[in-house]
């Protein structure tokens, strides 16, 4: 689902390379931990998929697309099959829960109908039913991120990228979310997520690859956080 | 494409900042306004052209008694030289038609013209006006053709081109529109930089909403066209009151005021007003929307 092979990059403004020769593959349907201290070269692995950045070597395919030969006007259509969740949320703070949500739907030209029908579902399955004309910044963090994470699914993406989903909420709402992320990939979606939090990963037992100033130091199948933690 | 979604993200952003609308507005209608202004000022150089140079007349001045250029020597023009210019004037092909002006005529036609000072017309005799033919040309540009040939003739005093007296007028005219077309551009330079900061401020105020458009796989167009359409819409707009401007310029400074006073020259028509019109939405509409989308694509990477 998701190749990357001998990829690096390096931003213009700096020295060190932010991915030095990152080889990893991610099959469909799993759940994959992405861990490392920050500026370990995370966030730029999750930019690379999503076609934010472009590797200044080696190759990237996701769902069986080599993303330096995906013409640029079709970066849209990748990343209508990938879905984003992130530490800060990033919810429109003027719409309603069913408003962020429809937004998603909306802006990819989904017909109204469509996004009556699917929108109270995605609501549901991640527990906010009954919520649907709640402001923001009336819902608890907690819930502020199921939302996000409602949007980032309403559209059944083949893959879910989630970048310090649990970073601002405190460890029960944390289980909370990964419960969530759980039952998601459960659907059969590839879930990728970059954490700092050593007790969830120890807790799910998933595959974990780590981060080092930009090189992959290990990729475990069953993994916990750290050797030492 | 729904469009609901797009006119209510039009909505938002020309709300969210109306005044720098409100700045974009009124700078496209005065910069169109000028622009018509100019171009309506040309057409009607072009019907002035039209109108006068159907009248205009060249005329030849012939020897009289006062008479003092070295080519009248001080002798009259002689009846014999007076026939022979005659037929040669018609026998010119650039030649549509040839007057005789007597002193007699010349006269009549002087108190005519200065019937509003007598002092004037008791001082005159008609001995002392010159007699002349009036020649009408066929193309009125022809002048000097016609001059040349016949300024050396004995007999002839001077030719005249009542065209040159106009030229003047016109080229006032031509100035006027340049200087119209001038500050025309100044302003027009002025919106496109308006346009261009006024969609730099909605593309930065809705960063948040654009973020997650493209981070769900929003295509280009969808991201954009609110934007480009806030943008040709505000354009538009201004086009509307420019034009509003341009019409009651034909109707109250030309038809009103102009017309009923100075009924000597034709005027630009309504055909040419509705001409103007739609190249000043075109101008708006091409003007705000180029503006609109070289920002969108410094400021609104995908």
């Amino acid at each position: 689902m998701i190749r990357l092979e001998n990829v690096s990059k390096t931003y213009p403004a700096s020295a060190r390379p932010a991915l030095d020769d990152v080889s990893v593959e991610i099959d469909k349907g799993e759940f994959v931990f992405l861990v490392g201290s920050s500026g370990s070269g995370k966030s730029t692995f999750l930019r690379l998929v999503l076609k934010e950045e472009t590797p200044t070597g080696g190759r990237v395919h996701v769902a069986g697309k080599d993303l330096a030969r995906l013409s640029h006007w079709k970066v849209p259509a990748l990343r209508r099959s990938i879905g984003c969740v992130f530490q800060d949320f990033r919810l429109l703070p003027n719409k309603t829960v069913f408003q962020n949500v429809a937004f998603a739907l909306e802006v990819i030209g989904k017909p109204s109908s469509h996004i009556h029908k699917v929108v109270p579902e995605v609501l549901e399955l991640v527990g906010l039913e009954g919520k649907n004309n709640r402001m923001p910044d009336e819902l608890s963090g907690g819930e502020q991120q199921r939302v996000a994470v409602a949007r980032a699914f309403v559209n059944r993406p083949m893959i879910l990228i989630a970048d310090e989903p649990t970073g601002n909420l405190d460890p029960n709402t944390s289980v909370g979310i990964m419960k969530l992320l759980d039952r998601i990939n459960r659907t059969g979606t590839t879930v990728v997520m970059a954490t700092h939090d050593a007790a969830i990963v120890d807790s799910m037992r998933r595959r974990v690859v780590e981060l080092s100033q930009g090189r992959v130091v290990r990729d475990q199948v069953r993994g916990v956080y750290g050797f030492g933690a | 494409m729904r469009a609901s979604f797009v006119l209510s993200e039009i909505g938002i952003g020309l709300r969210r900042n109306l005044t720098m609308t409100v700045a974009v507005v009124v700078t496209v209608a005065i910069s169109l306004a000028l622009f018509g202004a100019g171009l309506l000022i040309r057409e009607q150089v072009s019907t002035m052209k039209d109108y006068w140079y159907d009248k205009v007349e060249v005329s030849v001045y012939l020897c009289g008694e006062g008479s003092n250029s070295t080519n009248c020597n001080g002798t009259p023009v002689t009846d014999e030289q007076r026939t022979l210019l005659q037929n040669d004037l018609q026998a010119t092909p650039l030649v549509e038609k040839v007057y005789y002006e007597s002193k007699q005529d010349a006269y009549a036609r002087f108190k005519e013209q200065f019937k509003d000072s007598p002092d004037l017309v008791q001082n005159v005799t008609p001995d002392a006006l010159p007699e002349s033919f009036r020649v009408k040309l066929k193309d009125p540009t022809q002048f000097e053709v016609v001059a040349s040939a016949f300024r050396d003739r004995p007999g002839v005093d001077e030719v005249q081109d009542q065209k040159a007296l106009l030229e003047n007028f016109f080229k006032l005219l031509n100035t006027l529109q340049l200087f119209a077309l001038i500050i025309a551009a100044v302003q027009i330079f002025a919106a496109t930089l308006l346009i261009s900061n006024t969609i730099r401020v909605a593309a930065f105020s809705r960063r948040r909403e654009t973020g997650i458009m493209r981070l769900v796989g929003a295509s280009n167009l969808y991201i954009q066209l609110p934007f480009l359409l806030e943008g040709v819409l505000a354009g538009l707009v201004g086009a509307a009151f420019a034009s509003g401007a341009i019409v009651a310029l034909k109707a109250i400074l030309i038809d009103r005021l102009l017309k009923p006073n100075f009924p000597i020259t034709a005027y630009v028509g309504w055909d040419a007003v509705f001409a103007v019109l739609p190249l000043l939405f075109l101008t708006g509409m091409a003007l705000s929307g180029l503006a609109s989308f070289f920002t969108l694509r410094r400021h609104l990477r995908v």
